[in-house]
């Protein structure tokens, strides 16, 4: 007998014994809210707001408290012009980038040498930029994050490695809570997940020594989220 | 030394450290504060832990079925699945896949199940270079030291101790500031991740609907080990499923909210296979490792099968009186603080490991704050009744029996209290003296004294 087959025995066997619910009480009856085949947790979640404009103002208090530089502007002129002072700021040598709807909009303003990780690429030139451009899937007012998928960012490091990671997004791209997050995932790959979904809170930290918050631990130390 | 003495002579030691006790102080009144104002965001906390612990009780009861289908989606997408009953069994698999991929180096991000399975030892056996790349890990992993707590390994040291463990072990720059220690673990290990052969990581969550598993990290690391190395292992413990992916919107905030007080952390991150057709970059290989090391063991005590809904998030550990006055080394296990004392006798051995249910002032904190409503406190108590109950104490069995002879008999109970009141200040005086017979007990209370007059007496000479 296999291995898998005797763990699953070992299981099968120990599950004839039944174990009571959590918390039952009475006639130990379950109201549909707690039925987690058809619950869903929205109502037990953070308060988000009904209008887009409630979302959006959302977020961008959550930017403040994770540090993330979230700049809400009109027009893809805007953008172009925000990214351009981005590199001046941060003296940008050379960028990291996937194309895509956004990225091959704003990012031709930028007049450095690019990496493009579409394809085959080596990380080691992917180390050495000094930001990452991606897409994003979604931008969820509840929690601040971006939903990434390595089909729409450019692969599994563009949004990890390099030292800045930079999104641009629609305003259209903004969910109001996980649960929408999810659904939105279900619905736009289905049956066939992109390898890699990652919902990014912020730029990466670390508080192991003596609890102190510190940016920058082994991913990005900045997150820069353009929305136009 | 056995198990028991050694936590016993940990205990006296730590618990009147005061330096330890100011670090944990400092450490975790921060960590109330913020786990408390996320608590609070919750329109109704108390619904969330009711719909988890809802959610992983159908996972747990039905985890045949869960895993059988969390297995054949992640297989049909290219990814290798391994069963291992035990640690050992455990270990050979990643030993097998390191020998075939002719493996040097190894990074790690953090994983309890390789903790568990003492995996890194067993690495280095074979003289392969295994690096922590979660900072705490890191620094626990350089002082030679287990993980002094679930979420935040490197709890228990300040900045300066960090501060030469980097100057001997990195031979980085005298520096005490917390930001600059971070740079130096971050420069330190960029080349290790550019170089390394296999990325091992562990798991928060495996989805049986969609064949993933999710991991919750602050740092990029796991991001990074799951990017980077050219094959990918990753080890979980067959519990750790959840049915639908949708199921992650309440767990993870849950798990933050519990975990270090963030309302998400840093990156949440699904993976259902190794690198796909067309994608640019990702592990060609991608091993997962399922691991029952006992847990079935645990499975099959209906009273206690509850803790397997464990999410590993610290939670209870951070509220325990006893946790914070011995801390986490102290427990000699893997899974330290309460959930630690309920499941280490079921993974090691009930009369090797039931004195951790003893340590226990049956507060209930860690049962109230526990997100999946596990019954931890009552668990302690069943596992010290297990434990008698395999192994009855002759010495304890007297006892009883002699204080059920004497409280059934009025005559022979007074006779006794009037013994008591006369040989009392006797007791005084030989209070923690070898010669007090009650030493074990007065050693650190005292012997609270008989009252003067018993309520019977008092009763019949009121006026």
């Amino acid at each position: 007998m296999s291995e898998r087959e005797k763990i699953l025995g070992r299981i099968r066997e120990a599950l004839k014994v039944e174990a009571h619910r959590p918390g039952a009480h009475g006639d130990g009856k379950r109201p549909a809210v707690f039925d987690p085949k058809i619950s869903s947790p929205r109502k037990w979640l953070p308060l988000v707001g009904d209008s887009v404009d409630e979302q959006l103002a959302l977020f961008a208090k959550n930017s403040v408290e994770l540090k993330t530089d979230f700049q809400l502007l009109n027009s893809a002129d805007e953008a172009r012009s925000a990214i351009v002072a981005l590199r001046d700021r941060e003296n940008w040598k050379r960028i990291a980038l996937h194309s895509g709807e956004l990225t091959n909009v704003i990012c031709p303003s930028l007049n450095l040498p690019l990496l493009r990780t579409d394809k085959n690429y080596d990380v080691t030139e992917l180390e050495k930029c000094d930001a990452g451009i991606s897409e994003c899937d979604a931008f969820i007012a509840q929690t601040g994050s971006v939903l990434v998928t390595n089909r729409s960012a450019g692969g599994r490091a563009l949004s990890v490695l390099p030292p800045h990671h930079v999104v641009l997004a629609r305003r259209d791209q903004l969910v109001a809570d996980l649960p929408a997050a999810f659904e939105l995932l279900k619905k736009k790959y289905g049956a066939n997940y992109p390898s890699m979904i990652s919902f990014i809170t912020g730029p990466s930290r670390t508080g192991d020594i003596e609890r102190i918050l510190v940016l920058g631990a082994h991913g990005p130390k900045q997150l820069t989220v353009i929305c136009f | 030394m056995s198990f028991v003495s050694q936590f016993k002579t940990a205990a006296s030691v730590m618990s009147k450290d005061l330096r330890h006790r100011k670090i944990i102080r400092t450490a975790l009144s921060n960590y109330e504060i913020v786990r408390d104002k996320r608590k609070a965001s919750f329109q109704d906390w108390q619904g969330a832990r009711q719909l988890a612990a809802e959610t992983k009780w159908e996972a747990v009861n039905h985890l045949d079925k869960y895993l059988e289908e969390f297995v054949a989606k992640i297989e049909a997408r290219g990814t290798k699945v391994h069963w291992a009953s035990n640690a050992a069994q455990a270990r050979e698999i990643v030993l097998q896949i390191v020998a075939d991929k002719k493996a040097k180096s190894v990074i790690k991000s953090k994983a309890m199940t390789s903790e568990e399975i003492h995996l890194n030892d067993a690495l280095e056996a074979v003289g392969l270079r295994v690096v922590e790349s979660d900072l705490g890990e890191l620094i626990v992993q350089l002082r030679k030291e287990a993980p002094y707590h679930i979420v935040f390994p490197s709890m228990h040291l300040t900045r300066d101790e960090i501060n030469v463990l980097f100057q001997s072990e990195l031979g980085s720059a005298n520096t005490n500031d917390p930001e600059e220690l971070t740079m130096i673990a971050r420069r330190a290990l960029r080349s290790k991740y550019l170089t390394a052969d296999i990325g091992i990581t562990g798991a928060n969550f495996a989805i049986a609907e969609t064949g993933m598993i999710s991991i919750t990290e602050n740092e990029g690391n796991a991001r990074l080990t799951a990017a980077l190395p050219k094959t990918m292992i990753s080890l979980i413990g067959i519990e750790k499923i959840l049915p639908q992916l949708s199921d992650l919107a309440l767990f993870l905030p849950m798990l933050a909210t519990m975990g270090t007080g963030q309302a998400l952390t840093c990156y949440n991150t699904m993976y259902s296979g190794p690198r796909q057709p067309g994608e640019s970059d990702g592990p060609e290989e991608w091993h997962v490792v399922l691991l029952d090391n006992h847990r079935t063991e645990l499975l099959a005590d209906a009273e206690q099968r509850d803790a397997l809904s464990c999410i590993r998030c610290g939670a209870c550990l951070n509220v325990c009186p006893i946790f914070r006055n011995v801390g986490g080394h102290t427990y000699g296990t893997t899974y330290s603080g309460p959930i630690g004392s309920v499941i280490t006798p079921h993974l090691r051995g009930l009369q090797d490991w039931k004195h951790l249910s003893g340590a226990s002032s049956l507060c209930g904190a860690c049962t109230e704050t526990c997100p999946v409503k596990i019954d931890l406190h009552h668990h302690l108590l069943q596992n010290r009744r297990n434990a008698v109950k395999q192994k009855p104490s002759f010495g304890e069995k007297i006892a009883f029996k002699l204080f059920a002879f004497g409280a059934s008999r009025p005559t022979l109970w007074k006779f006794g209290m009037e013994l008591g009141r006369l040989f009392q200040p006797l007791q005084t005086l030989l209070h923690r003296t070898p010669l007090d017979p009650v030493k074990p007990w007065t050693q650190s209370r005292e012997l609270p004294p008989l009252a003067e007059e018993s309520f019977k007496d008092w009763w019949r000479n009121r006026k």
